[in-house]
C-alpha cells in the first residue's frame, strides 16, 4: 500500500516536472528563443546575477538569525575548569577572525557574480596573472596562521602537559559498553594496578584490580563522578571492550578511552555544581529547556504517557566515540562540591577490599 | 618527447574491430563508456545515500516516533515503525561510506577522469583499456557487495565509516560487527583495487599519451587536478587496503594487531598486545588524503568551468598548479588531526596541528584565485557556472572552520560533535557534489550529445544551495553546544533538549533538499533521450575535448590528432576576433604566448 502510494507521488511529480519544462520551452520560444538550446541567454546571466546577491544576503541573514537565535547554545563562556577560558578565547578569536574572512569573501565572490554577469558584446578582461596579488594572499594568511598556531600550541601544551608537581588526586576513569565507572586512588593516592584479565565478576571485582597489590586496597569505585572544586584532577582512562571517549564539555576536556592503554587528561574544577547553577547563564539555560519539557509533555499526557521530569542541570560525562547500540545512552554524572563535602562523600564509599565477596 | 610518441600506433585503432552490444556497452574498454558507466554507477548508489541520510535525520529531529517510511524500507529494523538504534548506526555508517567512497571518489574522479584525461590531452583513449574496463567493473562488483551487505540478517556495517575496532573486529560488540563487517571490508577491498588499476592508467595516460605540443604547462587545470588526485591515491590507498587486510586477521585469524586486553559480555578476548591507536593512524593515512581525492578534481572541474564561463583564463595557473601541488604534498602529513584526543602522545598533536594550519594557505590561495577569475569577466551563468560558484561559496564557509578543527586546543571540546559534520559537509561533501554536478551539467552535451534543460539546472542549483546552508550551517551551532554526532537520539539528554527544535529546521531543509534532486534526476535521465541535440562546442571553450566529433567515436578523432599551439586559457585574448581561441589554434604570427 505504502509502495503503492509512494510510486503514485512520484509518478505526480515526474509529470509536473515534465509540465514544467514545457512552460519553460513556451514561455522561450516567445522570447525568441535560445541561440544555443540550453546556454545561457543575457537574460539567465541577468535573473541569476541578482539571484547571487540575493543568496549573499540569504547567508548574511541565515548567520544572523542563527546568532540572534541560537547563540546562547555554543559554549564559548561559563566553563568549569581553570584552562577552559584559555580554550574559550582562543575559540572566540578564531570565530571573529572566521566570520570577518567569511563576510569579506562571500561578499567579494557573489557581487562578482552578479556585477560582471555576461552582456553579449562585453569583452572580458585579459587578466591571468599578478604576482603581487598572489603574494599578498599567500602571505597574509600566513601571519594570521602563525599567530593562531603559536597561541594555539602554547595553550595545548599548558593543557595536556601534567604537572605532578600540583599534587592532582588520581582518579581512574573507566569505559565500558554502556556505563562509566570512576575510581578513585584513596588515601596513598596511587592507584592500584589492574587488567581487564584479573576481572572477577563473582567476586565483584569488576574493574580487574589486583587484589594482592597494597595500592588498590584502598581504592575506591564509584559511579558518579566527584570532583573537589580548586584540586587539580589526573584521570587515567581505560576501556574494557571497544573505544569510548571521555567528553565533559563545560569542563572543556575530552579524551578516548582505549583498551589495552591507559590514557590522561588532567584538569581543576573551578566551579561547584551549586555555583553553575546559580550563574545567570545556566538560570536562563535551565528555564528555556523546562519549558520545552513542559511543552513536550503536554504532547505526552495526551498521549496519555507520563510528563516529563523537571530538568536541573548537573555536570556531565558523556560517551563521544561511537561503541554501539547503546552510545547515545553511556554518561556518569559529575558532581563538582567543595573539598570538605568531597572527603565527606568519599569517606561514605566503600573501599575496594571491603567491596569483594568472599 | 613522449607525450606524441604513440600518436601513430594508434591513429587507425578505430576502424578495426566491429563492435557488438556487449562489447560497446558492456565490457566497452572506451574511455567514454567507461565514463558514463562510472556515472550511472555513482549516481544509482548516490540516491541510496542520500536517502539514508534522510532517514536518519527524521530520527534525530523526530525521535523514536513511529514512521510509516521507516516501516515500509527498514522492515523489522523498525518494528512498529520505529527506527531502532543498530539500524540508525548502520546507516549512518553506510551512508558516510557511500558518499566519500562511492559517490565521490568513483563517481566524480572515475567520471571525470575517464572522460576527459583523454579528450582533454590529445589522446585515443586510455594508456590501457582493458585495465580501465577491469577497474569499472571492480568498483561495480564493489558496489553490488556494498549494497548486498545492506541485507544481512544482523545489519549492515554501523561502526561509523572510520570503522575503528574493538567496535569493528568483534561480532559481540555490535551486530553490525558480524557478516555485515566482512562484507564491508571485502567491498572496499575490491574498491581500492579498482581505484588503483584506475589511478595508475591515468597517471600513465598523463604522462605518455599527451598529443603534439601538449606540455605539461599548457594542460588544463582539470588534467592537473586528476594527475595529482590519482597520484595521492597511489600513495595513501594501499595504507588503507593493508588495515583492512590486518583488520580482517583480527576478526578471522586471531591476531591481535589492533586488539588488546578486552572483557566483553563477560569473557576475556585472547588478544594482547595490539594497538587500536595503531588502526586509526593507518586509516587516516589514507582518510585525510583521501578528503584531498574527493575535493582535488572537483576543484579540477570548477577552474576550468569558471575559466570558459567567465570568458577569461583562470588567475594564477601556475600558482593553481603549486597549490595542487603544495596541497597533496600536505596532505600525507596532517592525518593526526583526527587523532589529537586519541591517547597518541601530545607532541604529536603539536605537529599535525601545525602541518594542518599551513594546509589552509595553499587553499586560500585556491579561493582567492578564483574570486579573481570572475572579476571583470563576462559571466556566463549556465547551470555549470552557478555549482562552481556554490563550490567557491561552501569550500570557504566549510574551510574556514577547518581553522578550528585542526587546532588541537580547540578540538578538545568539537571533535566528534556536529561541528565536525558541519565542516565536512560543507568543504568535502557538498563543495564535491557541487564539483560533480558543475562537471555533469558542463560535460553532458560531451557525453551524450544533447543538452540538459538549463532551467531545471537553475532550480535544482538555487533550491540545492538554500537547503545546503540551511541543513549544514545550524549544525555549527549544535555541536559548539557539545552535541555528539552518531547519537540515535539526544532524549535522554535533557541538557540537549533546547537543541531539539533546531534538528527539526535542518531535518525539513534536508527533506526539500532531498526531494529537489528529483528535478535533477529527471533531467538527467530524460534528456538523454529527448535532450535539445547539441552543437559543436556549446559553451565556445578552448580545450580539446570540443573539437572531436559529437558523435562519440573510438579513437576520440577522425584522422589525426589535433596539435596543441598554446595554453588552455585563451579566452578574451587581445588580437583576436573571436573571446576564445582554441589550444589547437596556431599562434598568429607575432602573437606571444603567455607564461611558458
Ligand atoms: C542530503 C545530503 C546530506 C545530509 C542531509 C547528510 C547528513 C548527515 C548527517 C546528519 C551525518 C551525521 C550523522 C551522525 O553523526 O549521527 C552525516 C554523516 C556523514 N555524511 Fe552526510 N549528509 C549528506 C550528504 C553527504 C555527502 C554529499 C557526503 C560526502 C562526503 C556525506 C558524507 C558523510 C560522512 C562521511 C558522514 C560520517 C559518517 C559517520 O559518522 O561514520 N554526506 N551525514
Ligand atoms: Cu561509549
Ligand atoms: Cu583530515
Amino acid at each position: 500500500m505504502t509502495a503503492l502510494l509512494t510510486i503514485i507521488v512520484l509518478v505526480f511529480i515526474l509529470i509536473a516536472i515534465w509540465q514544467m519544462v514545457k512552460i519553460f520551452d513556451l514561455a522561450q520560444a516567445k522570447s525568441g528563443g535560445d541561440e544555443i538550446p540550453g546556454v545561457a541567454t543575457d537574460k539567465d546571466n541577468s535573473l541569476n546575477g541578482y539571484l547571487m546577491m540575493g543568496f549573499l544576503a540569504f547567508i548574511y541573514v541565515i548567520t544572523i538569525v542563527s546568532c540572534v537565535k541560537w547563540g546562547d547554545l555554543p559554549l564559548l563562556s561559563n566553563s568549569a575548569s581553570e584552562h577552559g577560558p584559555t580554550i574559550d578565547n582562543l575559540m572566540i578569536i578564531s570565530l571573529v577572525i572566521i566570520f570577518f574572512v567569511q563576510t569579506v569573501t562571500q561578499f567579494l565572490l557573489h557581487y562578482f557574480a552578479f556585477k560582471y554577469k555576461g552582456e553579449k558584446g562585453k569583452q572580458a578582461l585579459f587578466f591571468a596573472d599578478n604576482n603581487k596579488l598572489e603574494a599578498i594572499w599567500t602571505i597574509i594568511p600566513v601571519i594570521v596562521l602563525a599567530g593562531l598556531i603559536i597561541y594555539g600550541l602554547n595553550t595545548w601544551i599548558n593543557i595536556m602537559g601534567v604537572d605532578e608537581s600540583d599534587d592532582p588526586i588520581v582518579i581512574e576513569l573507566y569505559a565500558q559498553q554502556f556505563n562509566w565507572k570512576a575510581r578513585y586512588a584513596g588515601a596513598d593516592n596511587t592507584l592500584g594496578k589492574a587488567n581487564v584479565r584479573l576481572i572477577d565478576i563473582d567476586r565483584a571485582n569488576i574493574l580487574g584490580l589486583d587484589e594482592a597489590d597494597p595500592n588498590a586496597q584502598d581504592d575506591i569505585i564509584t559511579t558518579e563522578l566527584h570532583l573537589p572544586k580548586g584540586r587539580p584532577v589526573l584521570f587515567k582512562m581505560r576501556s574494557q571492550d571497544v573505544l569510548h571517549s571521555a567528553y565533559m564539555p563545560h569542563f572543556r576536556a575530552q579524551m578516548n578511552c582505549v583498551p589495552g592503554m591507559i590514557t590522561q587528561f588532567g584538569f581543576t574544577p573551578t566551579k561547584t555544581t551549586a555555583e553553575m547553577r546559580a550563574t545567570q547563564q545556566m538560570k536562563d539555560k535551565v528555564a528555556n529547556i523546562n519549558e520545552i519539557r513542559v511543552e513536550n509533555s503536554k504532547e505526552l499526557i495526551a498521549k496519555g504517557e507520563e510528563a516529563l521530569e523537571r530538568y536541573e542541570f548537573d555536570y556531565v560525562l558523556i560517551c563521544n566515540k561511537i561503541c554501539g547500540k547503546s552510545h547515545y545512552n553511556m554518561q556518569m554524572k559529575i558532581v563538582v562540591e567543595e573539598e570538605e563535602e568531597f572527603n565527606a562523600w568519599l569517606k561514605e564509599q566503600k573501599e575496594f577490599k571491603n567491596s569483594l565477596i568472599n | 618527447m613522449s607525450a606524441h610518441a604513440d600518436t601513430h600506433a594508434h591513429d587507425d585503432h578505430g576502424h578495426h574491430h566491429k563492435e557488438t552490444f556487449v562489447t560497446k556497452y558492456i565490457f566497452s574498454q572506451d574511455h567514454k563508456m567507461i565514463a558514463k558507466q562510472y556515472l550511472v554507477t555513482g549516481t544509482i548508489m548516490g540516491v541510496i545515500g542520500v536517502i539514508m541520510s534522510l532517514l536518519f535525520r527524521m530520527q534525530i529531529a523526530w525521535p523514536e516516533q513511529p514512521n510509516v517510511i521507516f516501516e515500509a524500507l527498514l522492515g523489522k529494523w523498525a518494528p512498529e515503525g520505529v527506527m531502532d538504534a543498530d539500524i540508525y548506526l548502520a546507516l549512518v555508517t553506510i551512508h558516510g561510506t557511500i558518499m566519500v567512497f562511492f559517490v565521490l571518489t568513483a563517481g566524480l574522479s572515475g567520471t571525470f577522469s575517464n572522460l576527459l584525461i583523454p579528450l582533454q590531452i590529445g589522446a585515443r583513449d586510455m594508456a590501457s583499456g582493458f585495465l580501465n574496463m577491469v577497474s569499472y567493473w571492480l568498483f561495480f562488483l564493489s558496489s553490488v557487495v556494498m549494497v548486498i551487505s545492506l541485507f544481512v540478517s544482523a545489519g549492515p556495517a554501523a561502526a561509523g565509516w572510520t570503522i575503528y575496532p574493538p567496535l569493528s573486529a568483534l561480532p559481540m560488540a555490535q551486530g553490525g560487527s558480524g557478516t555485515g563487517m566482512t562484507l564491508w571490508l571485502v567491498s572496499m577491498a575490491i574498491f581500492i583495487a579498482s581505484s588503483l588499476l584506475g589511478s595508475l592508467n591515468y597517471i600513465v595516460t598523463v604522462l605518455n599519451l599527451r598529443t603534439k605540443g601538449m606540455s605539461m604547462t599548457r594542460l588544463p587545470l582539470t588534467i592537473w587536478a586528476f594527475f595529482i588526485t590519482a597520484v595521492i591515491g597511489v600513495i595513501s590507498f594501499p595504507v588503507l587496503l593493508s588495515a583492512a587486510l590486518l583488520l580482517i586477521m583480527d576478526r578471522s585469524f586471531g591476531t591481535s594487531f589492533f586488539l588488546s586486553d578486552i572483557f566483553i559480555q563477560g569473557e576475556v578476548l585472547h588478544y594482547q598486545g595490539g594497538s587500536p591507536v595503531l588502526f586509526e593512524h593507518l586509516f587516516w593515512f589514507l582518510g585525510h588524503p583521501e578528503v584531498y581525492i574527493v575535493i582535488l578534481p572537483a576543484m579540477g572541474l570548477v577552474s576550468e568551468i569558471m575559466a570558459t564561463n567567465s570568458r577569461k583564463p583562470i588567475f594564477g595557473y601556475r600558482a593553481m598548479i603549486a597549490s595542487i601541488l603544495a596541497i597533496a604534498f600536505l596532505s600525507t602529513i596532517v592525518w593526526g588531526h583526527h587523532m589529537f584526543v586519541s591517547g597518541m602522545n601530545p607532541f604529536l598533536g603539536s605537529v599535525f596541528t601545525f602541518t594542518t594550519l599551513l594546509i589552509a594557505i595553499p587553499s586560500a590561495v585556491k579561493a582567492f584565485n578564483w574570486i579573481t577569475t570572475i572579476w571583470k569577466g563576462n559571466l556566463q551563468m549556465n547551470p555549470a557556472m552557478l555549482f562552481s560558484i556554490g563550490f567557491v561559496s561552501t569550500f570557504i564557509t566549510g574551510g574556514l572552520t577547518g581553522i578550528i578543527l585542526g587546532d588541537s586546543a580547540l578540538d578538545i571540546n568539537v571533535h566528534d560533535t556536529y561541528f565536525v559534520v558541519a565542516h565536512f559537509h560543507l568543504v568535502m561533501g557538498i563543495s564535491a557534489l557541487y564539483g560533480m554536478f558543475a562537471g555533469i551539467y558542463h560535460w553532458y552535451p560531451r557525453m551524450y550529445g544533447r543538452m540538459l534543460n538549463k532551467n531545471l539546472g537553475y532550480i535544482h542549483f538555487w533550491v540545492t544551495a538554500v537547503c545546503a546552508y540551511g541543513v549544514f550551517f545550524p549544525m555549527h551551532f549544535i555541536g559548539m553546544a557539545g552535541l555528539p554526532r552518531r547519537y540515535y537520539t539526544n532524549s535522554n539528554f535533557p541538557l540537549f533538549d533546547d537543541v531539539s527544535n533546531v534538528n527539526v529546521i535542518i531535518t525539513i531543509f534536508a527533506l526539500i533538499g532531498g526531494a529537489v534532486q528529483i528535478v535533477y534526476l529527471y533531467n538527467f535521465f530524460v534528456s538523454i533521450y529527448y535532450g535539445k541535440k547539441t552543437v559543436q562546442n556549446p559553451w565556445r571553450s578552448t580545450t580539446l575535448e570540443w573539437t572531436a566529433p559529437i558523435k562519440h567515436i573510438h579513437g576520440n578523432w577522425e584522422g589525426e590528432i589535433p596539435h596543441v599551439y598554446r595554453w588552455s586559457y585563451d579566452y578574451s585574448k587581445p588580437g583576436h576576433d573571436e573571446d576564445f581561441v582554441p589550444q589547437n589554434v596556431p599562434l598568429k604570427e607575432g602573437e606571444e604566448e603567455l607564461q611558458h
